[in-house]
């Protein structure tokens, strides 16, 4: 405690951070001022006005495509939810040697760049024989979603004590009557938290989109970035506020979620003492 | 006569190329209470795993009334376990932890209300239905974890290392409790615990194990006064070990000197160890004991004095109540009882 009254705070520390945040996040707030401008001109400020958000609204075509967005983004969820818990217990359970490159494996999806898994997966779907639309959609994404709640479902797992199973087997339960009441009510906020990034990550991808979405279905992302090559109007400004609103509200949520996990780790934490 | 409820039969276990069990046999009764106590990585936490159901051994038998169940899985066990964190559930109050057994039998909502409540008064928590587990104290959370085995009537309760986790003063506590619940259940315990006092105190039966191998199956007193080898009169309590000869029955002679002891059976001139507990050894004055030499060290340790004497062969522990300076020159005695004869380790 003494060294920080010794060294002061210096001047420039709170400068150079004032100058990272304001490069960080200039181009955010002046998209998110000027979706209020009154004027379709991006030069000045002429006054407050949600006219842009009542067109966005009117636009059929960006409705339909925010709708396909969320119904994919629920469904490729809801399904790598289940498919990354199981993943996630079946990892937590094996005592191979190659249980490392198996975690390796399991998560190498998010490290493979995007524009590499979208042809892979454009190419796959074409020797299928698969129309592409929704249904190539749904499992592209599950794919990529699939490692976000394996990851914060295993890091719970490990930090588990494997006697809360073992005492329900004991108790008289078999084990999958101990996953069930067990297990999966104590990972259950992983699977949340993980879910919700999931979500997020489906709602705002585009690259692997556009190889696997075919000519009629389009998502939300993919229609901004197809409008944009027309000229950048002041709804496109609109629709990345509300956009940058609900990332937000879904990443709140998330860590929201995992702090409430952490306190459950450490009571358990607490129990062992 | 007792029934044998369990019988563990030339049990080995394998763990990749590790031999944690070297061929176990042991009988326990119907209600013993069963201590199996040694050094961490000795097998004990791996003996109470295969009779809960947890591990299966990699050959031999366990018969639980004379009927093979090692392949059997824990659920379907007569047997219930007290953990060593006690693994209780932090998403399920009290209650509901305690009923969980009992949930998962389908036994109807009242009958299990009035068990739990007859449960906790037993361990002395009455009113805690509806707490949170996780924010009990280590003490309380113990009795809940034996509250929620003891309730679905086991004919067999595990306790590894229970009391573990507990400080000093609780610990002292919940020993005299568990003691007092087994007699009121009256089933058996079977308890693991590398503590030898605990163990001692407790017990009906010790089972001192090393190595994967059982060294000495005994009550306390015969556990603590005659240790079959180096190792069980070692680990438990303290002890000067001396090797000596077996002359013939009823004596036996070391560093020169021949003593009547009480032990016999041995061949002539068997090499052996002698065990001679601190507390069985006198100081006397020189004149008056084969065994003489100088006072080295006094250390007080509250009830009596450790004094270390050395003599011409080695140097005796000794505790007392009466006090020596160190330097005097003192004499040893001890009587035929207080001399403990082993086989000498490995020899048997």
């Amino acid at each position: 405690m003494g060294m920080s009254r010794v060294k002061k705070n210096p001047r420039f520390a709170g400068f150079y951070l004032g100058l990272m945040f304001f490069i960080m996040y200039l181009p955010i707030a002046v998209v998110v001022v000027f979706s209020f401008n009154e004027s379709k001109l991006p030069v000045a400020f002429t006054g407050f006005s949600t006219i842009w958000y009542e067109k966005l609204f009117q636009n059929d075509a960006m409705l339909e495509a925010l709708v396909n967005s969320l119904i994919l983004g629920c469904l490729s969820t809801f399904i790598s939810a289940v498919i990354g818990t199981m993943g996630a217990v079946g990892l937590s359970k094996i005592r191979w040697r190659s249980k490392g490159a198996m975690e390796y494996l399991s998560i190498l999806p998010l490290m493979i760049p995007e524009i590499i898994l979208g042809m892979v997966l454009m190419a796959f779907f074409y020797m299928l024989g698969l129309p592409f639309g929704m249904l190539t959609l749904l499992i592209g994404h599950t794919i990529f979603c699939v490692p976000y709640i394996l990851m914060e479902v295993k890091a719970r797992l490990s930090g588990m004590d494997p006697a809360l199973e073992e005492a329900a087997r004991d108790l008289g339960a078999t084990s999958f009557r101990a996953f069930l009441d067990i297990t999966l009510p104590l990972c259950m906020p992983a699977v949340l938290s993980g879910s919700l990034l999931a979500f997020a990550m489906s709602m705002d991808d585009v690259v692997i989109t556009i190889f696997i979405n075919g000519p009629r279905v389009s998502t939300l992302p993919v229609k901004v970035y197809t409008q944009i090559k027309t000229g950048v109007t002041p709804e496109i400004n609109a629709l990345c506020t509300i956009m940058l609103g609900v990332t937000l509200l879904v990443l709140g949520a998330s860590a929201l979620v995992k702090r409430i996990n952490k306190t459950g780790e450490n009571a358990d934490e607490k129990q062992a003492h | 006569m007792k029934n044998k409820l369990i019988e563990l039969k030339d049990l080995t276990k394998n763990f990749d190329d590790q031999q944690v069990l070297r061929g176990i046999n042991l009988d326990i009764y119907e209600n013993e209470f069963l201590t199996l106590l040694g050094p961490s990585g000795c097998g004990k936490t791996t003996t109470l795993r295969i009779i809960a159901g947890f591990e299966e051994p990699s050959s031999g038998e366990v018969l639980f009334n004379g009927i093979e169940i090692s392949k059997l899985p824990p659920y379907k066990r007569e047997i219930n376990t007290v953990f060593q964190k006690y693994a209780l559930f932090p998403h399920l109050n009290v209650e509901d932890n305690i009923a969980f057994g009992l949930n998962l039998k389908k036994v109807d909502k009242s009958v299990i209300a009035q068990k739990v409540g007859r449960m906790l008064k037993m361990v002395g928590l009455e009113g805690f239905e509806k707490r949170d587990v996780t924010l009990l104290s280590g003490g309380q959370q113990q009795r809940v974890a034996i509250a929620r085995a003891l309730v679905n009537e086991p004919k067999v309760l595990l306790l590894d290392e229970p009391l573990g986790a507990l400080d000093a003063k609780i610990r002292k506590n919940m020993q005299s409790e568990l003691k007092k619940i087994q007699r009121e259940v009256g089933i058996t315990f079977i308890y693991v615990t590398h503590d030898q006092e605990e163990a001692l105190s407790m017990s009906d039966t010790v089972v001192v194990m090393n190595n994967g191998e059982i060294q000495q199956i005994g009550s306390p007193t015969d556990i603590y006064n005659e240790p079959e080898n180096r190792f069980v009169a070692g680990f438990i309590g303290e002890s000067n070990i001396i090797e000596g000869h077996m002359l013939q029955d009823f004596l036996v002679e070391w560093d020169g000197f021949r003593f009547e002891c009480v032990d016999k059976g041995f061949p002539e001139n068997e090499e052996i160890e002698v065990v001679l507990r601190p507390e069985d050894l006198d100081i006397v004055s020189p004149d008056k004991a084969q065994i003489t030499g100088k006072v080295i060290s006094v250390t007080f340790k509250g009830v009596h004095y450790e004094i270390l004497v050395e003599t011409e062969y080695r140097t005796y522990m000794v505790h007392t109540t009466d006090y020596a300076e160190v330097g005097r020159k003192v004499g040893l005695s001890l009587g035929p009882e207080d001399i403990h004869v082993m086989w000498k380790m490995g020899a048997y």
